[in-house]
């Protein structure tokens, strides 16, 4: 019972803290802002705000709160019917992934009690988290879109049941192996330089997890390794897998975004695989020229698939 | 056990017989992802000859020294090594080209191609056979590479090796990334059919 309170008061400690920025912020003139579009921040202001002043891009300095010295340029502001909420337009696209610092200069001081203003614009962590699930998933496809794991792709997409259990044994090795390497390059890797040992480690790692997978199914579950035992071994030599810790060590992601990397990255091929198959399956069936028939008719396919899969490249969901 | 086929016959046997990209249909990732030019095959070739030809001398040399169960990390842990010391001499010398090329350079790491050639052949044949073999090996794989850069840069744009050859660009469809699949899908039927076409003849 004891130990339930301590839980609930470290929860209710933690949700204060995560909001305590939220309510800081209430003060002051702005009452909210956000991402528009892609190239668009969208500021709210408490009270009708003076046109001449705030439908001025001079006044307003905005940059990605990582770059402080790449000012982006604004195209223009618009100020609504109301004159509360500004729009601003920026000439070149924004990364609306990263959180972006604007700055509101020479104000007049009887506005607000004071000349500048400065708020940051951040996408909501659990949005940017998600983006990087769907990111791997449908945009950057490691199929379709980063042509990575062909091999084993083309090898085992004959049939759907085999289409299946690849593609979880996948998901499975991938989430374990990358977390793995994460703890890895960020305790171990990083404080001692030894960047450079990346592919030797990372590749070390993902054996051991097939290797433990292997071990620990055939001795917990034996009927389910039975069903996916045999593709452990295909799983080694795959550049999909080692494809992902490469990349976290790149975009020094944390914990919790390799984690939705290596899940976008299984779940994105499990989705290839099993497509692959139900049309090959009913390619069986088709009338294939007979030099074209197995491999190359499949290559095609893919190609289709990848055609495809580049629609998905304007998503944006959060 | 030792192979009765002479150095050449090895290295042509990488080449031709067991052309690692259009016979053993393997290692295709950099096939689809970066053939776009003929220059990029050649790139990513000598970099997986590299790695290829001083791994096979590698196993060669300490085959006798690795218990058989442990032999398949052993190869992998070795192919790692050679991956990073051209990754590092790459990124170092050849930076341009290196950004190019992205993140496949340490996907060498992954190919079947090598681990299969470690396995199948350096792991029992002495130095010189591995290193032939290897040199085979590597350069089918870059011949392999070039083929389908050269098909993709004439008909995406009209040029060999960055030199103007057509005038005009036919068809800019191939020089999209994802037209390596088409590209590559396509190349495989022709030959299949060439193929079948020869024998035919040969047959009478």
């Amino acid at each position: 019972m004891h130990r339930l309170t301590m839980l609930m008061r470290a929860l209710a400690v933690l949700t204060l803290a995560l909001l305590l920025p939220v309510l800081a912020q209430a003060d002051g003139l702005i009452a909210g802002k956000s991402f528009g579009n892609d190239r668009e921040i969208v500021v709210t202001f408490k009270a009708p705000v003076d046109q001449a002043v705030f439908a001025d891009p001079a006044h307003y300095l905005v940059y990605e709160e990582s770059d402080p010295d790449i000012r982006l340029e604004l195209a223009d502001v618009r100020l609504d019917s109301t004159g509360k909420i500004a729009f601003l337009g920026f000439k070149e696209p924004l990364n609306t992934t990263r959180p972006h610092v604007v700055s509101m200069i020479d104000l007049p001081a009887a506005v607000t009690g004071r000349t500048v203003e400065t708020f940051r614009v951040a996408k909501p962590y659990l949005g940017y988290l998600l983006s990087i699930l769907v990111s791997a998933l449908l945009i950057n496809n490691f199929v379709f879109t980063k042509y990575l794991g062909l091999c084993v792709f083309f090898g085992t997409s004959k049939r759907r049941d085999t289409a299946k259990g690849m593609g979880v044994t996948f998901t499975i090795v991938m989430v374990v192996s990358a977390l793995m390497s994460w703890f890895f390059y960020q305790f171990v890797m990083k404080p001692h330089g030894l960047d450079f040992l990346q592919i030797v480690v990372f590749i070390g790692l993902v054996s051991l997890t097939v290797q433990a997978v292997d071990t620990i199914l055939r001795k917990v579950n034996p009927a389910l390794f039975n069903a996916f035992g045999v593709y452990l071994v295909l799983v080694i030599a795959n550049c999909v897998i080692i494809a992902v810790p490469l990349i976290m060590a790149n975009n020094e992601y944390n914990f919790l975004e390799t984690f939705m990397l290596a899940l976008g990255a299984g779940g994105g091929f499990l989705l290839a695989l099993y497509m692959m198959a139900s049309v090959r399956e009913r390619m069986e069936l088709a009338r294939v020229p007979k030099s074209f028939k197995g491999v190359p008719i499949a290559f095609i396919v893919a190609g289709q698939f990848a055609l495809a899969f580049l629609g998905f490249s304007g998503l944006s969901l959060f | 056990m030792a192979t009765d086929k002479s150095n050449l016959q090895l290295v042509v046997n990488g080449i031709l017989n067991e052309n690692p990209i259009f016979r053993l249909v393997l290692s295709m990732c950099p096939a689809v992802g970066i053939s776009t030019t003929v220059m990029n095959g050649i790139m990513l070739g000598v970099a997986v000859l590299f790695v290829q030809v001083f791994s096979s001398c590698t196993i060669s040399l300490v085959k006798n020294w690795i218990h058989p169960r442990i032999r398949i990390p052993t190869y992998t842990l070795t192919i790692a090594t050679w991956v990073t010391v051209i990754d590092m001499v790459l990124a170092a010398y050849l930076p341009e080209a290196y950004a190019k090329m992205g993140i496949f350079v340490k996907l060498i790491v992954a190919f079947a191609i090598i681990t299969m050639r470690l396995e199948m052949f350096a792991s029992k044949e002495n130095l010189t056979h591995s290193f032939w073999d290897g040199v085979g090996m590597g350069l089918g794989f870059m011949v392999g590479m070039m083929a389908i850069g050269f098909v993709r840069e004439l008909l995406g744009l009209g040029t060999i090796l960055g030199y103007d050859v057509l005038g005009f660009r036919p068809l800019l469809f191939f020089i999209l990334p994802l037209a390596g699949f088409f590209c590559v899908g396509l190349m495989m039927g022709f030959f299949n059919y060439i193929e079948t076409r020869y024998k035919r003849v040969k047959q009478g």
